[in-house]
């Protein structure tokens, strides 16, 4: 005879074991739908490219090989891909500045935030989730509007006799910035407010009280206690920055191509899926190495600062 | 993106099949964006009895790759001629023999029997136009009959030039300014051709598609272009004019095919037929703004475009035109190379 304590122990295990059954189904269509495109995506970089697109069913490395290394088409010799690694540079280059901006225009406004009354912190946040309404691609024609030569900041510059000529701001590296900045800001912005509402400002008043400088209570009482909302705003904004497309193609005038271009050459154009392929696991990797640095290296100072 | 459009594409053709209820048959239509008469279609509509949907895409690579998969649900697609071969080829799509339809007698005699369909087995002429250059007058006097406009810009037009980002049409036209031939593989040529480019490019201010709106707005002086999207650009500011390039100018056909996959054959083909007519072929044109290679179809082009000297090729200029043709896959290995170099 069991006792009662192997029959609860029993009907534990049952009820363990049906939860699992029951959410099988849910598990299986997350880990397929997760792992299903990625692994075509790994398979087709391993192929040989089809004639007009499309990949030939044979194995080859070629497409990883000229990931790095190109024959060069005149002379023959084998090199590094100096035409892919410029365009890597431009576009970790791009996300980096890019984190930066919004960083520096974001922890401001953060602070601005967190600091007004209970009230009219609401109406602040709404305000900063507005942008997010309306399409990515509409946001940056708005930009284009402003910067370009007939725009809004010309044609006021020319009235007020500042310039003679309109300044060419579009098609520069200036306007993917400010482009970029200004799309990707409310994703810099709310996780640092979400870190910074949470912030004891009597901390504050007890740095000033010890003769604390403005900047000394910025740097070691402020900043620590919300890094990880920096964090979280930098990886937010850094990865879909590596990979933007449509800014920098309206704004930037597509003179240069940035990774996302590169790899749309190979499917488009181009007709070489596997290196597409090859290029889009490269921009993954890169991405999964250095958000692991990131933050190993943030979380090693943040002990620091206890 | 390719899977989301994809997916999209999927649901556009469910949502198509739900329409077979409503009417005595449908037809599905699968053709590039802002490039098909609602008029046109209107009229085959009523007098077929027929509903049809179309769907959007922006470009052969695109519109070759869904097709290819299969399971669209579309009947009719529109291929630009270097592409025909491929689709024909890869078997997607089926003899319809237009060339013996009863309105097959109106396709003007060098439409007749083209190299990318020989005897038109498969297709019917939907729009067909040339690439060349387009000045504004106002910025530039001198003469722009030249791809030097693009590959060796004038002063007065630096920093004031797009490019079409198209990489067949630029190396077309790169190739024939060095004084080569389409889609060769010639390295001395290619040498020159690569020098070319990266030397001319700092003059350039944009490699965009979007050049009626800023050809309009004074963004860019000058642009390489399509010839109907000249027109509109010309109709919106005179001062705006297409030139025919001396060294050599492409060409360009997009036509109707009925897919293998087609499910309704008899309206796809009923359509191929409808728009060889005279009077539907210059409604098509009254739309995309091209010529249509239909015989008859002048007399009912509307006014701004009888004469338009975008549509209707000067007969100077006309020995200059070249049919482009889809190149060697090897070579298309070179361009891209050339062409990453030159965008890196």
């Amino acid at each position: 005879m069991a006792t009662a304590e192997e029959v609860a122990k029993a009907a534990e295990r049952r009820e363990v074991r049906d939860r699992w059954l029951l959410s099988a189904p849910a598990l299986l269509v997350i880990l397929l739908a997760a792992t299903g495109p990625l692994l075509i995506v790994v398979v087709y970089s391993f192929l040989a490219p089809g004639p007009y697109g499309d990949v030939k069913w044979q194995f080859s490395s070629d497409a990883w090989t000229s990931v790095f290394l190109e024959r060069d088409i005149f002379d023959d010799t084998l090199s590094l891909a100096a035409a892919h690694v410029t365009i890597f540079l431009r576009s970790i280059k791009l996300a980096a500045v890019t984190t930066l901006a919004t960083l520096a225009l974001g922890f401001p406004t953060a602070y601005f935030m967190a600091t007004r009354s209970e009230k009219t912190r609401d109406l602040w946040l709404f305000l900063i989730t507005i942008p997010f309404w309306t399409n990515l691609l509409i946001r940056t024609f708005a930009v284009l509007q402003i910067i370009r030569n007939e725009g809004i900041i010309n044609t006021i510059l020319l009235k007020l006799g500042i310039v003679s000529a309109p300044v060419q701001i579009l098609y520069t590296d200036t306007a993917i910035l400010i482009g970029m900045a200004y799309v990707y800001l409310p994703l810099m912005v709310l996780p640092i407010y979400a870190s910074m509402e949470k912030l004891d400002f009597r901390l504050v008043e007890a740095g000033y009280d010890l003769y604390a400088t403005r900047f000394k209570v910025l740097w070691k009482i402020i900043f620590p206690l919300v890094k990880p909302g920096v964090i979280a705003g930098s990886i937010l904004v850094f990865i879909p920055a590596l990979g933007a497309y449509v800014t920098p193609s309206i704004l930037g005038g597509g003179k240069n191509m940035m990774l996302s271009n590169l790899i749309e050459l190979q499917f488009g154009q181009g007709r070489n899926w596997p290196l597409g392929s090859a290029l889009s696991i490269t921009v993954m990797i890169i991405v999964m190495v250095a958000l692991l640095a990131y933050v190993r290296n943030a979380g090693k100072s943040g002990v620091r600062h206890g | 993106m390719n899977w989301k459009t994809t997916a999209s594409a999927m649901g556009l053709a469910l949502l198509a099949s739900t329409g077979l209820a409503r009417a005595d048959g449908v037809l599905n239509i699968y053709n590039w964006g802002n490039y098909t008469s609602p008029d046109v279609i209107k009229k085959f509509e009523a007098k077929y009895n027929v509903k049809v949907t179309i769907t959007d895409y922006d470009s052969n690579d695109t519109a070759l790759a869904k097709v290819r998969q299969g399971g669209t649900g579309f009947d009719i697609a529109v291929p630009s001629q270097t592409y025909v071969p491929i689709w024909i080829k890869e078997g997607l799509i089926q003899e319809t023999d237009p060339g013996k339809m009863e309105n097959a007698k109106n396709i003007a005699p060098e439409w007749a029997n083209p190299d990318f369909d020989p005897g038109r087995k498969y297709t019917v002429p939907w729009a067909w136009g040339t690439i060349g250059v387009v000045v504004n007058t106002d910025a530039y006097k001198g003469p722009a009959n030249t791809w030097g406009i693009i590959f060796n810009t004038p002063d007065e037009l630096k920093g004031k030039v797009n490019v079409v980002p198209e990489m067949g049409d630029v190396m077309f036209a790169a190739i024939k300014y060095v004084g080569g031939q389409q889609c060769t593989d010639d390295k001395a040529v290619l040498k020159k051709v690569r020098d070319l480019l990266v030397a001319a490019k700092p003059n350039w201010i944009a490699m965009e598609y979007n050049t009626i709106e800023k050809m309009g707005a004074g963004d860019f002086k000058a642009t390489s272009d399509w010839n109907g999207s000249a027109l509109r650009q010309r109709l919106a500011n005179p001062a705006i004019h297409f030139n025919y390039p001396k060294e050599g100018y492409g060409l360009w056909s997009d036509n109707v095919v009925v897919l293998k996959e087609a499910k309704n054959v008899e309206n796809a083909k009923l359509f191929q037929n409808f728009i060889m007519d005279p009077e539907n072929a210059a409604g098509l044109s009254a739309f995309h703004r091209y010529a249509n290679a239909i015989t008859g179809s002048d007399k009912y082009m509307p006014a701004d475009m009888k004469d338009a000297p975008e549509v209707v090729i000067p007969a100077d200029a006309k020995p200059l035109g070249e049919l482009q043709q889809m190149c060697a896959p090897e070579t298309q290995e070179l361009y891209t190379k050339i062409w990453t170099e030159l965008q890196k």
